[in-house]
Order: structure tokens, then C-alpha cells, then sequence
């Protein structure tokens, strides 16, 4: 420990330790634990005590129970855990029955304090702690705690409750370690006293029908084959598992979800995965007597196993696949139709499940469809992949949802009834489409996909959040389309679908909800990026009012929808697609784009728009757009001018980004030796010329200034940029500095008064001897090393903690408190 | 307990309820889908609607001529368009009490029963009811009589001649009922029959049943009634809403408890949402005036509109609209805008918490402030002075028959450019646009529709628990055209019981109780008696007094002696005699302690047998039966008259006498 926190140590013991002085912020006394654990970690804890005799003092002093706050208690309590792991600690805590007087029942058991959910959580985690070694659990055993611990798994505190049953297991393989497995038969007297216990407390637990205390059993008994991988966790199951498969005979499981997590963890326990137990079969077994809604999470969990026998995971894929074949069945024309693998479809409880209620049914679907979405994306996704039976069955919900499908069943009109209008459903449906695409389909599956997909999109009945959903579905079916057909090769859906997509589009553009305007402008992004090349793309976008329309949107009421219009504009821009500004509508009035960013950059009252502009302003450099060739450099020192002004960190950032492309190009490609030798057009400039230009631009004084910037971000990211052109314009030699000019000097002292944090006077036109001067002489290595720790690596030492814990309560005199 | 239904509209209903001793009619709607059947009636002389072809029967019979005409495959009658009546022949009117108006839209056949039927009752309706439907019955007249029409058809009623005619003219119900408009003289008298009400106002109708008005979320001032006595509720709920528009919440607490409630005026598009066809409206409005083009809306000059205007204020600066004049044009646009503002009462919260700013509560204050929205009475006058193209126009009537909106469906109908947008959900928009085609216009139908869908009654239902629900035979099957949407109809426990056009219906449920006063006095002399914990009797002599549905025991008229000067008694002096009356008895006998007793009396050789209905002591000696049942007992001995009476007394002792 360092010497400093040694002599501070006995003075915030004093103040801990002083129920006059209530320590007020709790996230000090966890750094505090913190702390302890980390020095233990390390070091002998007894050495620790020894040294520091305050601290045994300070636990001691808990003993007191009237007199400490119940913080203080339950920190004392863990605070005893944490050294009590060290068994020789242990032993010399024993010694002053410390540990008894805290744990045991002479403890705070009784007390008034007990009620506070804060003490009995720290009493079990400091046993947690503690339980630890050999001579911890004859303790556990002398001091009656386990009996505490059953009584704690249903506390009326969920974390506690929690807590006791992980201390439970603790416990449990704790007393079991370091046994041999093959004398743990069935007879009682083969398992030590503890464990016998404790198992004994399981069998009961099992046997008494409640469904609390069976729940409580089946949790200890899960986190157990979760954690421990002995092989005594298998003479356990031995002996429990006649008990737990008892509670799959009746009628309805109750405890069914900690069952079914139960069986999932040991089948993933290599004790019971490898192992020709029954396990299997168990599995096999729940699964067919759970009802729909719970098998699901079972099922999914099976599927994900690595280690499974294949029919277990067909069992376990059809349980998932039943609720869409159920909608497939709903919606055959003729019954039995649906082309459904044997088995799947017909249900009877699937079907009940289904129709019950609104409620259930979208549960049941949702579910099903985000499981299904789930294993799609693992690499061993169940084979074979009914992709079609999926496809056909995601678009029947989705036209269930909107009132499109005429079933002619009964059980059809029933589902049309409860499905109507479920955003729920529609939202995991749409969502589960999209991850489709990643799969081919028939001809006829795909058309009725964009089908269903232009559907949603035109419906005025779609909600905000399904639009937006279809509209990402959408984008991933159209991507999936021109992957699989490659771009030489348009593919027969989507030059249609476009067609009828664009007057859409205008229609959302026009919505009324800012959601809808600002999901159709990112899809519209989206769109551009990728097919904005395409000549019937464009045809059909041209064709359309959308980028009329998207430039309107630069104007929105919304921020947000502004934010977007930005984006989609500067990529419709990008692809030579926006609307020419003086078209004959609109007379006059209307400014080129880039002077409109620069207005929207200059004025807007929100970030997120002039974020927005700075990204499409770089995104343009970096492509060479030909509306920022004309007359670059005055534009750029408009931009850099007002950017450097701007109160959002994140714009001067994303400025300073602006700044980086255009230095490294200015300065052109970096001198590689191993670069392929390219005829060079333009002759390299030379660095003087180059400061000269970024003088002109005012890259330079808009660097400067944010190398002092208050935000860390901005301050780093104008070094880096800083660093960089020192090291291509005044390497060691080359350009000579004027360390002695007069007007570096000037400057120097401009800078400082920044950095003071004033707000100075403009740098003015700077020659480049004097910028080269202040590369040299500034510490910008220096600044970097500063900058990349983070704030508060000062604060977080323990020295800190100690010295502010008692700056918090007075104990330190004059000395100042900082805000920590 | 009857109810007489009038209309088989569901939206527009009229129906009759006895209740009691009172008959209340229940609204007074007008089905005004009868006038799609005739020819628009153009404000300016139309060449091409007077140019219409006639239309003959195939054998070429030319006598119908005058009468009808073929537009693009339809055939219209070119008259005086006419309404089709709530039945006047299934109860005669001039026994109504009381009329019960629920809210403006349903209250346009006013005028016909109040003025030409014998009814002599009084109208019930709230202020916004009267003033609002004022204004509808106004244009509606206004609409009418500004274009005379010389002819009013009626060869085609003939029913022989009917049967021969297309669709829809063959199916048209009940034609020979069909009258033509009312005038503002008979608007006036009719409206005169209404007293105000206020929401939760409890009135009195001749002591017998208490009516109160509630609101109903659907319309300014529009009300569901809840018609109770006192062991009876009935609830009348017509157009209601849950959705948060302009007027106030609608009250469903009150409608708990219910013995029958009878649900009419749910939504005609059950659907389509609201919201989602006010973005459908707002979109397709922008893109058509980007385009150059201008927008009509054909509307009512009071609702919905008010809601437009002010989600149109929150959208035409996103979307660019600032510039383009939204007019308004109906001989009552001015009062319908201003009438809206000053009904602050009837508003919901946010709309009231305006006034007190103060502000007005609607934003379209602002949109004439600034010159958005302007409004005319009519296209004549001011209007054709200022109109700017682009624009969008907001006018009635949305049948397409009459009103200004026949002008701009002729001016602007051969141009793709200009779109009509409807928004009302009352008449089929393909009906009415039929004798328009061919039209190069764009339609969209975005109904809004905002008062209860399916979902929400079932809702509703479960809240308000009613024991029966009456509804019209609409609701009780799914749409016809989406016969698989199960979920288009009301469920509910019993199922509901559906009326249609002309029928009577016996309500499914008996009154048992009446409330009797009992006076101070007569009250104090009665000895109560508790015969079991928590139950006490008293015996009452009395005299009933029945007056104004009211009934009172008085205490009985001492017994004076007859007054010997009058010959003849009047009845109101009729005394009940009095009679001594023996005392009333009631308990149980134990049958074992009476045996007991039997025994103690010395009675020998007692046996007890077991019926079905109690016991019988036989008393073999004596010869003699003790019958012991529930609710009688009787001693069957022979000609012992000594021996019954003394069982009698120890029978008796076991009973209590008061």
C-alpha cells in the first residue's frame, strides 16, 4: 500500500467509524471496497491488518451494531469478507471472534438493521467473499449462517434473494471440492455435512409443490452445472433428477422457464453434454409438454447448442417453425395445402395459442419470428433452411397484419381478426423479412416479398415505427437483389419496384409525422449510395419530385429531418442528382447548394444539421465533388471561419476532420519509398507554399485555437492534425523557423493567452517561417501524451478517494474539496 | 319496455323508446344518401350536365324522359333532390314526449317530425347541438333554394316503373316517402322546440325517468344519454370518440351499470385510422399544390374541418405551403369558425386552458389572421375577386349534389393537375363523383372517421358491463365486403340484439320494482319487528297516492263518520274498510322440540315421517295429522274441534306474531 494512503487510512477509519459523521455518498465506500480488493489482491491481507491496526479497530467498531448507520454495517461486513478470503486472515480474524460477531448469529441478524435490503446484501457478499478456503466452511457450519441463506433465497429484495442463491452454490462446491466423486453415492452419509444440507434443503425444495421454493431449487441447481464442471455436479443431477423430471408430469409446468434454463445449462455443461445421461431425452420431453410460448426460449437455446443430437434439434426447430406454419395453414385456400413438412403445421395447442387473444398470439409470433432471426445469423444455422416455407409465412403475417389476406378458414378469419393492425407483430415481421434476404427465394417468393414490401410502404396505415422498418426490410432486399444478380445484370424486381417506389417516396416526404419524413430521407441516402449510379435509378429518381422535395426538407421544422436532409442531399449532390437550383418554378431566389449548407452551417440552431453539413462538406473534399472545386479556397475559409465559432464539440471536430483531408491534400500523397511511381501531374508543392495556403484557408488559426479548446476531443484531434504538418513541413530541416521573430513571438503569446483561456485576438495572415517557429517550439508531443489520459486519471487514484472521502466530511481542515 | 326503429342507418339513427309512461325518440338523423340518386344542381349553368342524354325504358317508352338521364352508364334523376325520411307510419308521433338529440349531424330530420307529424313535445339537445346544427340545416336550405329547379320528378316512383329501372334506382327504398327539402322557416320553428342542456344535467320527465346528457368525445356539444328511473338504466350511446380531438373526453363512467345500452353511430370505416389518413391527406394535399395543381375537399362546414385547419397550421411551413390561400366557402363559414371559438366550455382540457391565456382555443384564429385561410359564403361576390391558383378549397356539401363544390368539380375536373381529397366518410365517394366521370381529376378517399371502432367497443363493453346490448343489425355481422373480418363486429356476452329499418323490438328486460314513498307520519307509526339479524317487518295500512308517476302512502284517513248531507259519495272519499286484521305470523317450527312439546302436553305415541316438502307428526292416539311444510302447516283431525285448537296453541308458540 502507498505510504500516503497508510497515513490516511486511520483518520478515515475514525470517520467511518463515527456515527456522528454519516457518510452520505455510497459510491465511495464502493470505490473504497474496490480499492481493498485490488491491494488484497496483491498483498497478504494479514500484513494489511497488521499494519494498519485501524481497520481491525473500524470492524470491531460494527460490532456496535446500535451505533453504526446501516452503510457503515454493510460495508464493515464485506470489508471483513474481502480480507477473511486469505485464510491466514481468516484465522487471525477468528481469533477476536470478529468474524462470528459479524456473520454469525450474534450478528446483525436480529437487529433492527437487518430490514435494510443494503445489510443482509452485504452480509451474504461478504461471505461470498470469505467462503473461499477449507476452514470457511466448518465456520459457515459453526455459525448456523447457512440456514440463513436458505431463509434469504426469498428475500422480498430481489438482489438479495439473488445474491443468497449464488452464495448457496458457493457454498455447495465449496463443501464438495477436492471429494472424491465416486464416494458420493446415493446414501446421505457419503456427502459432507454441509453439502448433505444443502442438497437436503434442494430435495425438500423440489418436493414441496410451491412454486416460489421449486423456482429458488432450480436456480441453485442451474447457476451450480452452470459454474462448476466437476464431476460431482453429475452425482447431484443423480440423485435430483428423479425430482425435477417429476415437475414436467403435470398438467401445466409452472416453473417452466426456470426448467427450461435449468436443462440448457447442463446441456452445455461438458459433464452432461459429452455424458450419455439422459439428458436428451429430457429435453426431447419438455419440449413437447411445455405450451408454445415457453418451449420457445427452450427451443432456441437447443438450436444454439454446439454438442446436440440431430433429432433433438429438428424437435426443437419445428417448435419454432410452428406458430408461422400455424399462419400458413390459417391462410391455405385449401386445408392442408400449405406445403408444409410433415409434422409442422396442425397443431391443435399451437392453433389455441394462437387465436386466444391479441395478445398472446403477437407474444407467440414475435417471439418465434425473433428467435428465427436469431439463428439465421449463427454461422450452424439448423439445415436445412426453409427459406421458402419462412418467406411465404413472414409475408401472410404481414399481410394478416394489414388486412390484405381474404382467408377462407374459419381459424383464417379468426387470426385476419386478431392480427389486424399489430404494430408488434408488424415491426418483428418486417424486421425477420429483412434478415431473409441474406437467403435467396423463388422468383414467385421475392415478387411477393417487394410485393408486401410496396404495400407497407404505401399504406397510410403504417405507423412511424413500421415505416421504418419496412424501409430498412426494403433496402436489404434490394441490396440482396443486385448482390445476386451482380451490377452488369438489373434484376427483373427491382427496375419495377422502383418505379412504383418513387411516388411514394414523394408522399413520405410529404407526411405530416417527422418520423416518416426522416426515416424516407435515410432510406433515401441509402439508395443513392448505393444504386446512384445506375442509369435507371437515376431515371426513375429524375423522373420524380424527391429531389425537390429533399432539398425543401433542409427547411423542415425538425432538426432531426433537417439533419437528414443534409445527408441526403450532399449524397444526391455527390451523384449529380439534386435538383438544379433555378428551375422554372422556382425563380431566382434559391442559392447554389453549397452556399445553403453554409447558411444551414452558419445559422442552424441545432447541431445535428450542422454536424450533418461538416460530414457532407468532407465526404465532398474527399471525392473531389466539382461544387467545392470552384473557388476551394475561399470556401473553405468560410467553412473554417464559422466552424471554428460553432459551440458544438462535435461540429469543430468534424471541422478539424474537414481540416485533416484538406491539408493531406494540399500537401499531396506522403513520400513513400515503396509507392508505386506515378508520373506526377502537379510538381509537389513546396511547404511554404503549402502554409501559405492553409493561412489562407485559416486552417491554421482554426487549429491553433482548438489545440486549446476546452473539449478534449477537439483538443486532440487538432494536435494529431498539428503533429502532422509539422512532420511534412518542418521536419528537421527545410524550412528555416524565425524562433526570434518578433512576430512569432506575438503569436506565442496569443497562444498562451488561449490556453489561459481567454479569448485573444485573431492570429491574423501568418508567414510561414513564423507557423514553421511555432510547430518547433510548441510541445505538441507533449500535449498529445496529456491529452490522451483521461481527465480524471488524477482523480481516480486511492489517494484521491482517501483525501476526498475526508475532505467530505471536514477531517481534512482547510484543505479544499473537489467536486469528485 | 319498446323501442321503435325509425332509421336503418346506423350512423343516423332515429329511434323510439317507451320507457314507463314516456315515449322519447332518440335522435333524429336524416339519411341523406338518397340524394346520390340525383343530378348535381350547378350553381352556374353546366352545358354539359343540361346536354345529359335522356334516359327510356328498353321498349322505348319515352314518358320518362323529362325525368332522367344518363351520365357514363348512370342514370339520374334530374330533380329537386329529395331525403329519405325516418319512418313516421310505425307510431304516431304526436305521442312523443320528448326528443333527445346526441349531436348535430343527427339531428336534420328535426324539422319534418316537429312540424308535420302532430308532435307537440319538447327537444332536448346542448347549445353547440343547436347552434352547430343551425348552421348545417342553414346551408343545407341555402344550398338547396339558391338553385331553383322547376321540376320535381315523381313518374319514377311509380313502382311499376321503379322495378324497371338500373341499379341503384331499383333498389332505392321506400322512394314514395322521399320529401324534398325543408325551409328556413320550418328550420326555425323546429329549432325553437329545443331546450338546452348541459352536460350531466339531470332532467325530470313527468317523475317518471330522469334523462342526462354526457359527453361523448365525438363532436362539439355531442352527447350519449343515460334514461334512468329508479331500479331501471338504459343508455343511449350514438357518435362518440376516444381519440383526443377538439371537443371534450367523452364520459364512460357514467354509462356503468346499464340495463340496456344501445349503441349506434360507431365508424363507418372501421379500417382506417384516423392518424394515418390525416398524414394520407396532408401528403397528397402538399404534392398536388407542388405540382401546381389545386385541392378540393368537399366537407361539412362544422367537425372534422376544424380539424384539418389545425393540422394543416402545424404542416404548410414544413411543407412549404406558406404561400398557397386555403379558402373556406359556405353561407355559414364565418359563424361555423366563429361559433367554434367561443363554445369554450364544451372543449377538451388543452383547447380550455387556451381561453384562459387568453388565446382563441382553435389555431385557424391565426391562419385568417394572417391571411391563410380566407372564407366566403359563397363562390359569388368577394371570392372571385381574390382567388389565386394554386389552392385548396374547403366546401360543402360532400354529397356532390349541391353546394359550391358542384362549381369546382366542373371548373376543375379535366385537369390530372387538381386532386379531390375526401374526407367525409357519409356517402361513397365512386357514388358521387358517378355523374362527374369521366373525370381527369385525382381522387384520393382519406375518411376520417374518428368515432368508435370495434376495438374500442369491445373495450368499452368490458368497462361498462351493460346486461344487453341493442345495436343496428349492421354491427352484428361483419362488413360485406370483408366478410372475413370477424373482428368488424361487436362481440359481446349475450350477444347483442341488432334492429333495422321499421321494426319493434320488445327489450329483453322486465321491470320489477317501483319506488314508494312513505310519509313522515305514517312512517313514525310503524313498530318494526326484527324477525332475523338484519331483517325487520312492520305491517302498513295505508293509502296509496299515485300522482305525476309519483307514489305515496299516506297514512289511512281516520274513520270519520259518512256525512250525512251527501247523497252521493265522491270516489276520492272512499274509505278502504279497515278490518281487524289477525295478527301475521312467520318462524320456523324445529320439529323435534314440537315433538318434545307433543310430548310434554301429553301426546303419546308420536311419530315423525319425512316428505318431500317438510314433515308429518302423526298422532296415531288421537288419530290426527300435524303437516309441517315450508310454508303452510295444517292439523287434519276429525270434528276435534278442542284437540286443534290446542295444537294450534302449541304450534303457534313456536311462530312470531306481529
Amino acid at each position: 500500500m502507498d505510504p500516503e494512503c497508510s497515513r490516511l487510512l486511520p483518520a478515515l477509519c475514525a470517520v467511518l467509524a463515527d456515527p456522528r459523521q454519516p457518510m452520505t455518498d455510497d459510491t465511495c465506500l464502493e470505490k473504497l471496497l474496490d480499492w481493498f480488493k485490488t491491494v488484497t489482491e496483491t498483498e497478504s491481507s494479514l500484513l494489511l491488518l497488521q499494519e494498519n491496526p485501524c481497520l481491525v479497530e473500524l470492524l470491531s467498531q460494527a460490532l456496535k451494531f446500535q451505533d453504526v448507520s446501516s452503510r457503515i454495517l454493510s460495508f464493515s461486513l464485506r470489508l471483513a469478507g474481502i480480507f477473511a478470503a486469505q485464510e491466514n486472515c481468516f484465522q487471525f480474524l477468528q481469533q477476536g471472534e470478529l468474524l462470528l460477531g459479524l456473520f454469525g448469529e450474534a450478528g446483525p441478524l436480529g437487529l433492527p438493521a437487518w430490514n435494510v435490503p443494503s445489510v443482509r446484501s452485504g452480509w451474504i457478499q461478504g461471505l461470498c467473499s470469505l467462503a473461499k478456503h477449507p476452514s470457511a466452511e466448518q465456520f459457515l457450519v459453526d455459525c448456523g449462517a447457512v440456514d440463513t441463506i436458505f431463509s434469504l433465497q426469498g428475500d422480498s429484495s430481489l438482489f438479495v434473494a439473488s445474491a443468497a442463491s449464488q452464495l448457496l452454490v458457493q457454498v455447495l462446491s465449496l463443501s464438495i471440492q477436492g471429494r472424491a466423486t465416486p464416494h458420493l453415492g446415493s446414501s446421505d452419509g457419503d456427502w459432507p455435512s454441509c453439502a448433505q444440507s444443502i442438497v437436503g434443503y434442494l430435495e425438500e425444495s423440489l418436493r414441496s409443490g410451491a412454486t416460489p421454493q421449486i423456482t429458488q431449487a432450480l436456480k441453485v441447481l442451474t447457476t451450480t452445472f452452470g459454474r462448476c464442471h466437476h464431476s460431482w455436479t453429475e452425482a447431484l443431477w443423480m440423485r435430483l433428477s428423479p425430482l425435477v423430471t417429476c415437475l414436467l408430469e403435470k398438467d401445466t409446468v409452472p416453473t417452466a422457464h426456470s426448467l427450461a434454463d435449468l436443462f440448457l445449462s447442463m446441456a452445455r455443461s461438458p459433464t452432461f453434454g459429452s455424458s450419455d445421461c439422459d439428458l436428451w431425452v429430457t429435453l426431447a420431453q419438455t419440449l413437447s409438454c411445455l405450451s408454445p410460448t415457453q418451449a420457445g426460449p427452450l427451443a432456441l437455446g437447443i438450436l444454439k447448442l454446439h454438442v446436440c443430437p440431430q433429432a433433438l434439434k429438428t424437435q426443437a426447430f419445428d417448435v419454432l417453425l410452428q406458430p408461422l406454419a400455424c399462419v400458413l395453414e390459417a391462410a391455405a385456400q385449401v386445408p392442408g395445402s400449405s406445403g408444409l413438412p410433415d409434422g409442422t403445421g396442425s397443431n391443435p395447442t399451437m392453433a389455441d395459442a394462437l387465436l386466444a387473444s391479441t395478445s398472446s398470439c403477437a407474444a407467440l409470433l414475435c417471439q418465434s419470428l425473433a428467435h428465427l432471426g436469431e439463428l439465421q445469423a449463427l454461422p450452424h444455422s439448423p439445415r436445412p433452411w426453409p427459406q421458402v416455407l419462412l418467406l411465404e409465412a413472414t409475408v401472410m403475417t404481414l399481410r394478416f397484419c394489414s388486412g390484405s389476406a381474404v382467408p377462407i378458414s374459419s381459424v383464417g378469419g379468426r387470426l385476419c381478426g386478431i392480427l389486424a393492425s399489430c404494430i408488434r407483430v408488424q415491426r418483428a415481421a418486417l424486421d425477420f423479412l429483412g434478415m431473409l434476404s441474406q437467403g435467396t427465394g423463388p422468383q414467385e417468393s421475392v415478387t411477393q416479398v417487394f410485393a408486401i414490401l410496396l404495400e407497407y410502404l404505401r399504406s397510410p396505415e403504417s405507423s412511424p415505427t413500421v415505416l421504418k422498418k419496412a424501409f430498412q426490410a426494403t433496402l436489404r432486399w434490394l441490396l440482396s437483389m443486385s448482390k445476386a444478380c451482380g451490377s452488369n445484370n438489373p434484376d427483373p424486381h427491382t427496375q419495377p419496384f422502383l418505379r412504383e417506389l418513387f411516388p411514394v417516396m414523394q408522399k413520405r416526404l410529404c407526411n405530416p409525422c417527422w418520423e416518416v419524413r426522416d426515416s424516407a430521407l435515410e432510406f433515401l441516402t441509402h439508395l443513392t449510395t448505393h444504386w446512384g449510379g445506375q442509369p435507371d435509378f437515376r431515371q426513375a429518381l429524375l423522373a420524380s419530385d424527391v429531389p425537390e422535395l429533399t432539398q425543401q426538407l433542409l427547411q423542415d421544422p425538425e432538426a432531426y429531418v433537417r439533419a437528414s436532409a443534409v445527408t441526403a442531399m450532399g449524397q444526391l449532390a455527390s451523384q449529380g442528382l439534386h435538383a438544379t437550383p433555378s428551375g422554372p418554378e422556382h425563380p431566382g431566389a434559391k442559392q447554389s447548394l453549397p452556399q445553403e449548407l453554409l447558411h444551414i452551417l452558419s445559422l442552424d440552431s441545432e447541431g445535428f444539421p450542422r454536424r450533418a453539413v461538416m460530414q457532407v462538406f468532407t465526404q465532398w473534399l474527399q471525392d473531389g465533388h466539382p461544387a467545392m472545386a470552384e473557388d476551394l479556397e475561399q470556401f473553405m475559409a468560410r467553412v473554417f471561419q464559422v466552424v471554428s465559432r460553432d459551440l458544438d464539440w462535435e461540429v469543430r471536430v468534424q471541422g478539424l476532420e474537414l481540416a485533416r483531408v484538406f491539408l493531406a491534400q494540399t500537401l499531396g500523397p506522403p513520400d513513400c519509398p515503396y509507392a508505386v511511381a506515378l508520373p506526377a501531374a502537379t510538381p509537389p508543392t513546396s511547404p511554404a507554399e503549402v502554409l501559405r495556403t492553409l493561412g489562407r484557408v485559416q486552417l491554421l488559426e482554426f487549429a491553433f485555437r482548438a489545440l486549446f479548446d476546452c473539449d478534449r476531443p477537439v483538443a486532440q484531434k487538432s494536435c494529431d492534425l498539428l503533429l502532422l504538418l509539422r512532420a511534412r513541413t518542418a521536419p528537421g530541416g527545410g524550412l528555416q523557423g524565425a524562433e526570434c521573430n518578433p512576430e512569432a513571438v506575438t503569436v506565442e503569446a496569443a497562444l498562451r493567452a488561449w490556453q489561459a483561456g481567454e479569448q485573444g485576438q485573431p492570429l491574423g495572415e501568418l508567414v510561414p517561417e513564423v507557423v514553421v517557429a511555432i510547430l518547433r517550439t510548441l510541445d505538441l508531443e507533449g500535449l498529445q501524451a496529456t491529452l490522451a489520459e483521461s481527465s480524471d486519471h488524477v482523480e481516480q487514484s486511492p489517494r484521491s478517494l482517501l483525501q476526498d472521502m475526508l475532505a467530505a466530511v471536514g477531517a481534512l481542515g482547510g484543505h479544499e474539496a473537489d467536486c469528485y | 319496455m319498446k323501442l321503435y326503429c325509425l332509421s336503418g342507418h346506423p350512423t343516423l339513427p332515429c329511434n323510439i323508446l317507451k320507457f314507463k309512461s314516456t315515449t322519447i325518440m332518440l335522435d333524429c338523423g336524416l339519411d341523406m344518401t338518397s340524394t346520390l340518386n340525383f343530378l348535381p344542381l350547378p350553381l352556374v349553368q353546366s352545358p354539359r350536365l343540361s346536354n345529359l342524354p335522356s334516359w327510356s325504358l328498353k321498349d322505348g317508352n319515352a314518358y320518362l324522359d323529362k325525368e332522367l338521364k344518363e351520365c357514363s352508364g348512370h342514370v339520374f334523376v334530374d330533380s329537386v333532390p329529395e331525403f329519405c325520411l325516418p319512418e313516421t307510419e310505425l307510431i304516431d308521433m304526436s305521442t312523443v314526449d320528448v326528443i333527445l338529440i346526441s349531436n348535430y349531424h343527427c339531428m336534420m330530420a328535426l324539422p319534418y317530425i316537429t312540424e308535420h307529424t302532430g308532435f307537440t313535445g319538447t327537444v332536448y339537445a346542448t347549445e353547440p347541438t343547436l347552434q352547430i346544427g343551425r348552421l348545417l340545416m342553414e346551408e343545407l336550405v341555402n344550398f338547396i333554394e339558391r338553385v331553383p329547379k322547376a321540376q320535381s320528378a315523381s313518374l319514377w316512383k311509380n313502382k311499376d316503373v321503379q322495378r324497371l329501372l338500373p341499379s341503384p334506382l331499383k333498389d332505392a327504398v321506400e322512394v314514395s316517402t322521399w320529401r324534398r327539402c325543408y325551409s328556413m322557416q320550418e328550420v326555425n320553428s323546429a329549432l325553437s322546440k329545443i331546450q338546452l342542456v348541459g352536460y350531466s344535467q339531470k332532467i325530470e320527465l313527468f317523475g317518471a325517468v330522469q334523462v342526462t346528457p354526457l359527453s361523448s368525445g365525438y363532436a362539439l356539444g355531442s352527447s350519449n344519454w343515460v334514461i334512468q328511473s329508479h331500479y331501471e338504466k338504459v343508455s343511449y350511446v350514438s357518435g362518440s370518440s376516444l381519440l383526443t380531438t377538439h371537443p371534450q373526453p367523452m364520459d364512460q363512467a357514467s354509462l356503468k351499470n346499464s340495463d340496456v345500452l344501445l349503441l349506434t353511430g360507431l365508424t363507418q370505416i372501421p379500417t382506417a385510422n384516423p392518424d394515418g389518413m390525416v398524414g394520407e391527406f396532408c401528403s397528397n394535399l402538399a404534392l398536388t399544390v407542388r405540382n401546381g395543381g389545386n385541392v378540393l375537399v368537399p366537407c361539412y362546414p362544422s367537425g372534422v374541418i376544424y380539424d384539418l385547419l389545425e393540422c394543416l397550421y402545424q404542416y404548410i411551413d414544413s411543407a412549404g405551403l406558406s404561400n398557397v390561400p386555403f379558402y373556406f366557402i359556405s353561407p355559414v363559414a364565418n359563424s361555423s369558425l366563429e361559433f367554434s371559438q367561443i363554445f369554450a366550455e364544451w372543449l377538451c382540457h388543452n383547447k380550455q386552458t387556451k381561453v384562459y391565456l387568453p388565446e382563441p382555443p382553435f389555431p385557424h384564429a391565426e391562419l385568417i389572421q394572417t391571411n391563410k385561410l380566407k372564407h366566403y359564403p359563397s363562390i359569388h361576390g368577394d371570392f372571385s375577386n381574390d382567388f389565386r391558383q394554386p389552392c385548396v378549397v374547403f366546401t360543402g356539401h360532400p354529397s356532390l349534389r349541391f353546394g359550391d363544390v358542384v362549381h369546382f368539380l366542373e371548373l376543375w375536373g379535366k385537369s390530372s393537375l387538381n386532386t379531390v381529397i375526401f374526407t367525409e366518410p357519409d356517402f361513397s365517394y365512386l357514388d358521387a363523383l358517378a355523374p362527374y366521370q369521366p373525370l381527369a381529376m385525382k381522387c384520393i378517399y382519406c375518411p376520417i372517421d374518428t368515432r368508435l371502432n370495434f376495438i374500442q367497443v369491445s373495450k368499452l363493453l368490458k368497462e361498462v358491463q351493460p346486461l344487453h346490448v341493442v345495436c343496428p343489425e349492421q354491427y352484428t355481422q361483419p362488413p360485406p365486403t370483408q366478410s372475413h373480418r370477424m373482428d368488424l363486429m361487436i362481440d359481446c356476452q349475450p350477444p347483442a340484439m341488432s334492429y333495422r329499418r321499421a321494426e319493434v323490438l320488445a327489450l329483453p328486460f322486465k321491470r320489477r320494482y317501483e319506488k314508494i314513498e312513505i310519509m313522515p307520519e305514517l312512517a313514525d307509526s310503524l313498530v318494526p319487528m326484527e324477525i332475523k339479524p338484519g331483517i325487520s317487518l312492520a305491517t302498513v295500512s295505508a293509502v296509496l297516492h299515485t300522482k305525476d308517476n309519483k307514489h305515496v302512502l299516506q297514512p289511512p284517513p281516520r274513520s270519520t263518520q259518512p256525512t250525512s248531507g251527501k247523497k252521493r259519495k265522491r270516489v276520492s272519499d272512499d274509505i278502504p274498510d279497515c278490518k281487524v286484521l289477525k295478527p301475521l305470523l312467520s318462524g320456523s317450527i324445529p320439529v323435534e322440540q314440537f315433538v318434545q312439546t307433543l310430548e310434554k302436553h301429553g301426546f303419546s305415541d308420536i311419530k315423525v315421517e319425512d316428505t318431500a316438502k317438510g314433515h308429518i307428526v302423526l298422532l296415531q292416539e288421537a288419530e290426527t295429522l300435524i303437516q309441517i311444510e315450508e310454508d303452510s302447516t295444517h292439523i287434519i283431525c276429525d270434528n276435534d274441534e278442542m284437540l286443534r285448537v290446542r295444537l294450534r296453541d302449541l304450534v303457534l308458540k313456536f311462530l312470531q306474531k306481529f
